[in-house]
């Protein structure tokens, strides 16, 4: 039972991971920029459930619908305005811009928001299914289901609309998609705001499980690092893998040697992939 | 010798006569600019010269503040603390280059990046030696007076950047420095006509790591208590490059001014924004490299006449 319980564990949790990630992934993949304000992103997302929660009593279901939009137009603007002038600068700028951007989102929260946790708490709560000795808390179920919904979305999204095939043509060959008319700029800032959406929503659904505080947007970053590093870049189904893979590991891990171990056995994990497999689980070669 | 690499080596002679002019504050001052210097020049060897987005400094300067004051604990002196730090952060430093190095770009940014937080891992599990996340007292040099060892550490902080220029001026004067020049050009063509590519990234990721240690470990010394939170800080990763990027890439002349330009900013703004000091610092970076991406070193005054379209 107890093998069953780690297992449905690293579902849950590893769909939160693909959920956090999927959004970095993509604006790695496609604008080839390390995102790090995606962790902040994510935090922010989280502080807007809250808000929403305690002002208006609007559930964090509800909460996504609101923050999807707002994030998008956000990502957007950040894209056009400050990430387009530096995209086709070397690594080192386009990194060092998204930290010094973080810096200012981290810290302008730590001063709204304080470094305090906070809690979101249901009112009344939800409590948890039980089913031969394995527990799961309804609130964890809605927020995996959501997620994967979420992931879902932007599969279909990518797959079949009009932007998503210009999405994905510019991150197969930027040239050539500019050859067939499309407008790489705003398809960036599109996948930029994709991304930034994305994020928002993943900290919804955070701010249901997880402590809320400034502080913790690193965390979410790393978790976004190794999730993308582990699945490959660009693609939903490699966030999926790279997620559940690094949930399965970091259940098991804990499981074994204690939860203090379970960030160096992902880091372990993380650089194993990146010296035999920099291309990822699923991932194809080519994006360096 | 060329003149900018003469003018660095007066630059830093005229440092050393801060002791003459100022108080305890300006020996603060003094001592962390070095300190500074030091990083960024020591980066500069492998983003400036081999143009690797490295962000191990945190790494390796955590790593010599750990390892200098578990030293300094058994009761080494400072100078073989320090020294030992230095050698044993050159040795790991080669040896994880030649894997870590394979990688490029992006994915070899991120590992450097991960290379803090799995010691910070490490420093935090290994409770006997480091105390873990109790932080590590290192004990007292001497009983001197506060301005013989404001002194003391700031001529030692000194030396350790004289010497990092040192090494950077004659990297730059070598066939290394030559060949980091052509991986930075084109590492495929390089590789292909012949020259060692792995090696000669893997010594340079050693020397740069090797000074950053030494400085970590006297920095432990100088403060006398560090926690894995503090000598890990990502910070120390990214301010190397702000510095950098502020004085001008690749120029060891450039980066050694930006490092003290960047501590004056950082000490005007850290006294007057205390809650958003972090902010902004962000702004700066943002700002830096919107409008100034070559650094300080590329305003020129004819350049102000005639802009060009493309800088």
């Amino acid at each position: 039972m107890q093998a069953v319980q780690i297992l449905i564990n690293a579902l849950v949790l590893g769909s939160l991971y693909a959920c956090i990630a999927i959004g970095f992934s993509l604006v790695w993949g496609v604008l080839n920029v390390i995102n790090l304000i995606h962790g902040s992103f994510i935090v922010l997302g989280a502080y807007l459930a809250f808000g929403l929660y305690q002002s208006l009593h609007l559930s964090p279901w509800y909460a996504i619908v609101v923050a999807a939009p707002v994030f998008f137009v956000f990502g957007y603007i950040v894209q056009r305005l400050i990430l387009n002038r530096v995209i086709t600068a070397p690594v080192l700028v386009t990194l060092t811009l998204t930290f010094g951007l973080d810096l200012i989102l981290n810290n302008a929260m730590i001063y709204v928001f304080t470094a305090d946790y906070r809690r979101l708490t249901l009112i009344p709560p939800l409590g948890s299914v039980s089913f031969e000795g394995v527990v799961v808390p309804v609130d964890r179920l809605i927020a995996t289901a959501t997620a994967l919904a979420l992931t879902g979305l932007l599969y279909l999204l990518l797959r079949r609309s009009r932007v998503g095939r210009a999405i994905v043509a510019v991150r197969l060959d930027r040239d050539a998609a500019v050859l067939m008319g499309v407008h790489v700029p705003s398809i960036y800032a599109v996948a930029f705001g994709l991304g930034a959406a994305l994020a928002g929503c993943a900290g919804v659904l955070m701010a249901l499980i997880f402590p809320i505080s400034p502080l913790t947007s690193s965390a979410y970053l790393g978790k976004a690092f190794v999730v993308c590093v582990l699945g490959g870049l660009g693609s939903v189904s490699g966030a999926l893998a790279g997620g559940m893979l690094l949930a399965l590991v970091e259940s098991v891990g804990s499981a074994f040697f204690g939860p203090a171990h379970a960030t160096t056995l992902s880091f372990l994990l993380l650089i194993i992939f990146l010296i035999l497999r920099p291309q990822g689980l699923v991932g194809r070669k080519g994006f360096e | 010798m060329s003149r900018s690499n003469i003018a660095l080596l007066v630059l830093i002679a005229c440092v050393a006569a801060l002791p003459l002019f100022g108080g305890a504050y300006a020996l603060r001052l003094g001592t962390i600019a070095c300190m500074y210097a030091v990083l960024a020049l020591s980066w500069n060897v492998v983003g400036g010269f081999a143009g690797y987005p490295s962000f191990a400094t945190a790494a390796f300067f955590g790593f010599g503040a750990y390892c200098g004051g578990v030293l300094m604990g058994k009761g080494f002196p400072l100078w073989a603390a320090a020294a030992v730090a230095g050698l044993l952060a050159l040795v790991s430093a080669v040896a994880l280059g030649a894997v870590l190095l394979r990688l490029r770009g992006h994915y070899f940014a991120i590992a450097s990046l991960s290379l803090a937080e799995v010691l910070r891992e490490v420093v935090n599990n290994a409770t006997d030696l480091t105390g873990g996340g109790m932080g590590l007292n290192i004990p007292l040099a001497s009983g001197a007076g506060v301005m013989a060892e404001a002194t003391f550490f700031f001529y030692a902080m000194w030396g350790v950047m004289l010497i990092t220029a040192l090494m950077v001026i004659v990297v730059a004067n070598s066939k290394l420095g030559f060949a980091l020049n052509c991986i930075r050009q084109n590492e495929t063509a390089s590789s292909m006509v012949g020259l060692n590519t792995t090696l000669a990234k893997s010594i340079a990721f050693g020397l740069s790591a090797c000074f950053v240690s030494v400085a970590g470990g006297i920095y432990a010394a100088w403060v006398h208590y560090i926690d894995p939170s503090d000598v890990f800080d990502i910070l120390y990763s990214v301010k190397p490059i702000v510095m950098a990027l502020m004085g001008g890439l690749g120029s060891p002349l450039g980066v050694a001014c930006g490092a003290f330009m960047y501590l004056g900013l950082e000490e005007v703004v850290w006294r007057n924004y205390t809650h958003i000091h972090t902010g902004v610092l962000g702004v700066l970076i943002v700002m830096l490299l919107l409008f100034l991406p070559h650094g300080l070193s590329s305003l020129r005054f004819d350049r102000l006449r005639r802009r060009t379209k493309h800088v």
